[in-house]
């Protein structure tokens, strides 16, 4: 079965560095927990002489003492070096980064911004991050409300969004790829709805796909109706660039049918979801910020229809 | 000392005789009624409610564990909406952490320490009343919560801005910062008693390497408290302030420092990790050598390794906070020094297997239960030296390798010790044995339905599973894991109740116990099961760490005395010893049974929900009652029979040093 947060794998330099460290332990505690459980044992069932339950006060325990603790420390002590070195390894990347990524925690969804010299280059989107496979990025991590914690666990670990101070991180795919990522710090009642996913492409297609997204929205005439629908209902929390929705306190939808889920990983981005999605965002992810509109199904039905266009 | 006016007698040195006893008795006993109920000083009435109200709230504690497993059983179930869960999390942490871990080590050692120290009570018994009774209404005070359906949300950890006001706006993340800040009343002022009966109430000749490793286990968490408890009563306090007085100290968008409250939260909560559990670890200490028929191998390594891992633990609370972008000297500095705590540990686990290897083990259900906490302490060892790799812990923090980990250092090494010592010191309370037959079936349930719901959460850790989620999807590989888990769960919660059958049914039927039914070494076995009031007829004089076995230990280095000694009977007296080497000092004359302990406790509880609720009338009330409460205990002349006047004076030659 596959677990796409599992560590015990990496896709990407950062993870990479640290996945030896972290078999290392890992494997270094089995043998310990193997060795302590197996002297335990000896202890216990030995084969004793045959003497009454008198007391006793055998010399040599000490031995056991010096000798264990001697050999501990020699292991603790090469583990601390080698947690040393891998931490040195991994604060900066390989190569200078030419791309960053402002990444905002919000509950419960992320936003993420693209960074450009050229002012009309900057854009945002959500809960989907594209990346140039092949190539480190550096991402800035901006609180909005309460900490979260970004984390993608085959890229690498993880790294607190706290409000007030910006934190820096890297990341680096190897190869083209989704790659899962997750709140880990927990923020609130959906904090268990909060995942979001690093889509790493070759470098060409990535910037197609940057391309694609600074680009605004053009709706097609027949659907002024279904903006204005839309501008009125969810305008206040939700910019759709190109049209005058231009609400900052939910997710950016420019090009919400790019992206493979909604509601922050938890549907996927299906017709049906959609709709269900905005006709009760309180049933998908119950506590969400996302008010529970009441709607005609008419307006629903425009809504979602405009929305489907924004590919 | 201000009443010197007569000579000092040099007290009578006798045998223990049947009438002394009965005069003693007579002195020591708790008053019947509610005078008795409300007022009592007696240490082991004392430990014995601190016991019992702890395993209320560890069966709380358990009931919403099980809640939460249910709900974690299966993918996208919805037992629970995510605010109940939320509520049922934090509350079962807060539980077991707070309200069940360190009172129920409190509570033996409020009983077993008299006992182990040759003393007839703790040495400030008033105080250690009244850290009772705080504890109590502060468990109840936050438990309250439930009742508003308000309970605490923002985890035991509690971190802003969630708890802030603005995203917290319910009374729930009130409730815990004043119950928490009066909880730490409790924790300060037994910490304070215990320090003080450590150190000044030891039976003569108990010289600071003859003290059970219980006793340096529980010094040194009492110390420990009084150094950090402030930081954290003082973050609960700045939190309630922000929260309905606007201040700004962990607001963010006003320059506030949510890293403060991290800092100030676990500057207490690491150390206070070590503090719920090195008394327990003095229990495996002191309990082995009895099961294993010698004394514990390297005495003097296993107290300083008591000792070494608090002081280290004063220095690792950063590795809750390695994602939170701290530099990376912090990082490398609390890196080294989280693994490097290892050691100490590790001293102690060899010392205990060397016991074993050269000892004769009895396969009693106690040591079942030490030898297993043995087995759980290094694989819950283990798994926090990983997490003390800075870069690992990028990557397994907040998963639910974190939450294996912990509980198998909290149940593992307080919950397996703690029942162990029920198993061993019961006779001793009650007169009467546990039943063995029921007891191994016991140990069993709870060590298999323990690993069987513990240890699959190290591995849907790995898979990635963060902790403190309500519920998650079915397509990322935790299904089967979690599931095993609360079936485990469910395992041990059978087991736990087990323990409660056997208690219930040897409360009733259990063989009598005698003075000293496993031959045990050390003085609580030389007194009398159940003890009398008094403990002791004659207050012994110590020559080794082991009283009872001085006669077949052929390296005994003396020979202590238990009938003959200090009669002490001129009201309630016991003996003041020296620091280091507990020579005697002083006569301390102990206070009776007292309403003033009850009053102060309730006062300062009117006084919390005046502040819950900002009644400005209610606070005022509490502060009155705390005031007469007060002037109750410091009233002189409050100490009856025997003359005032003779208290606390010293009829010995002044020492050197005190």
């Amino acid at each position: 079965m596959s677990a796409p947060l599992n560590y015990l794998t990496s896709a990407g330099a950062r993870a990479n560095m640290i996945l030896p460290l972290t078999w290392g332990v890992l494997i270094i505690s089995i043998i310990v927990i193997t060795i302590i459980s197996g002297l335990l044992l000896a202890a216990i069932f030995r084969r004793r002489r045959v003497e009454d339950s008198l007391l006793s006060r055998p010399s040599g325990g000490l031995t056991w003492v010096y000798a264990g603790v001697g050999i501990s420390t020699l292991v603790l002590v090469a583990t601390t070096v080698w947690t040393m070195k891998t931490l040195a390894d991994t604060v900066l990347p390989p190569r200078e980064t030419r791309l960053t990524i402002e990444v905002t925690g919000h509950q419960y969804w992320w936003e993420a911004r693209y960074f450009s010299d050229k002012p009309g280059e900057i854009f945002t989107t959500a809960n989907e991050i594209h990346i140039p496979a092949g190539e480190p990025v550096r991402f800035k991590l901006v609180g909005s409300d309460v900490i979260h914690s970004f984390w993608v666990p085959a890229l690498g670990g993880k790294t607190d969004v706290i409000p007030g101070q910006n934190n820096i991180t890297w990341l680096e795919a190897d190869k083209p790829g989704i790659y899962r990522g997750q709140c880990t710090e927990y923020c609130g009642k959906q904090h268990a709805h909060m995942a979001f996913f690093v889509a790493a492409e070759p470098p060409e297609q990535f910037e197609q796909w940057r391309q694609k997204q600074i680009a605004p929205a053009t709706p097609s005439p027949d659907l002024i109706q279904a903006v204005a629908t839309f501008q009125t209902r969810c305008g206040v929390c939700h910019s759709v660039r190109g049209t005058p929705a231009g609400g900052k306190v939910g997710p950016d939808l420019t090009h919400i049918m790019s992206r493979g889920t909604i509601a922050a990983g938890t549907l996927p981005n299906t017709p049906g979801h959609l709709t269900g999605w905005i006709a009760n965002p309180q049933g998908v992810k119950p506590g969400n910020l996302m008010p529970q509109i009441d709607m005609s199904g008419a307006d629903l039905d425009a809504i979602r229809t405009f929305l489907q266009t924004l590919s | 000392m201000a009443r010197h006016t007569q000579r000092a007698q040099t007290p009578a040195i006798v045998t223990a005789n049947a009438e002394l006893a009965e005069r003693l008795h007579k002195l020591w006993e708790i008053e019947p009624g509610i005078k008795g109920f409300l007022g009592t000083v007696d240490h082991k009435e004392i430990g014995i409610r601190y016991i019992v109200t702890s395993f209320v709230f560890l069966l709380l504690g358990g009931v919403e564990a099980l809640i939460l497993r249910v709900q974690l059983a299966q993918p996208d179930l919805h037992v629970l909406s995510p605010e109940t869960y939320n509520q049922l999390f934090t509350m079962h942490g807060v539980s077991m952490i707070f309200l069940y871990a360190m009172p129920v080590l409190t509570g033996f050692s409020n009983y077993l320490w008299p006992l182990l120290l040759g003393a007839r009570d703790t040495a400030l018994p008033r105080v250690n009343a009244l850290s009772y009774w705080l504890y109590l209404f502060s468990g109840l005070f936050i438990y309250a919560s439930f009742l508003l359906g308000a309970a605490p949300n923002d985890g035991w950890f509690n971190y802003v801005p969630y708890a802030n006001h603005q995203y917290n706006p319910g009374p729930n993340i009130d409730f815990y910062s004043l119950g928490m800040i009066f909880l730490g009343i409790s924790t300060t002022v037994s910490s304070a008693n215990f320090v003080v009966t450590a150190m000044r109430t030891r039976a003569a000749g108990m010289s600071i390497n003859r003290i059970p490793i219980l006793v340096w286990g529980t010094l040194t968490s009492s110390v420990a408290n009084l150094l950090v408890v402030p930081a954290v009563s003082l973050a609960f306090f700045l939190l309630w302030l922000d929260r309905n007085y606007g201040t700004k100290f962990f607001q963010p968008q006003s320059g506030g420092q949510p890293l403060l409250w991290q800092h100030l939260f676990w500057i207490f909560a690491h150390p206070w990790v070590y503090a719920i559990v090195l008394p327990a670890m003095g229990m495996v200490s002191d309990g082995l050598p009895i099961f294993c028929r010698r004394p514990l191998v390297g005495y003097t390594l296993v107290a300083l390794s008591t000792m070494a891992t608090m002081a280290i633990g004063f220095g690792v609370w950063t590795h809750h906070m390695f994602a939170t972008g701290m530099s990376d000297l912090a990082l490398s500095f609390f890196s080294g020094v989280s693994i490097i705590i290892a050691v100490p540990s590790a001293v102690t686990v060899f010392a205990w297997i060397a016991t074993i290897w050269t000892g004769r083990p009895v396969f009693t259900t106690a040591f079942h239960y030490f030898a297993g906490m043995i087995a759980l302490f290094v694989i819950g060892g283990v798994s926090g030296f990983m997490t003390g790799s800075v870069p690992v812990d990028w990557q397994l923090t907040d998963t639910y390798f974190v939450v294996a980990h912990l509980h198998y250092v909290l149940i593992g090494i307080n919950v397996f010790p703690v029942v162990g010592a029920i198993y061993m010191w019961f006779p001793k309370v009650t007169g009467r044995l546990l039943d063995e037959r029921i007891g191994r079936i016991n140990f069993w349930t709870m060590f298999i339905g323990f690993n069987l719901a513990m240890f699959p959460m190290h591995i849907s850790g790995l898979l990635g599973m963060p902790r403190r989620i309500y519920t998650y999807p079915d397509d990322v590989g935790w299904t089967a894991w979690n599931l095993i888990t609360s079936v485990g769960a469910f395992i041990f919660a059978i087991g736990v109740l087990l323990l409660f059958h056997n208690i219930a049914v040897s409360l009733k039927r259990g063989k009598p116990a005698g003075a000293n039914p496993w031959d045990g070494g050390t003085l609580e076995w030389a007194a009398p099961s159940p003890p009398p009031p008094y403990n002791f007829v004659v207050l012994p004089s110590v020559a080794s760490r082991h009283p009872i076995w001085e006669d077949r230990l052929d390296d005994a280095p003396g020979r202590s005395l238990i009938d003959i000694g200090l009669a002490l009977d001129k009201g309630r007296q016991m003996l003041g010893t020296t620091v280091i080497d507990a020579e005697p000092a002083v006569i301390l004359q102990m206070p009776f049974d007292s309403y003033a302990p009850f009053t102060l406790a309730v006062g300062t509880a009117i006084i919390f929900i005046g502040m819950l609720y900002r009644s400005w009338p209610d606070i005022g009330i509490g502060v009155i009652v705390t005031g007469i409460a007060l002037l109750l205990w410091l009233w002189p002349g409050r100490l009856r029979e025997g003359s005032p006047e003779a208290a606390n004076e010293p009829p010995f030659a002044e020492p050197g040093h005190v």
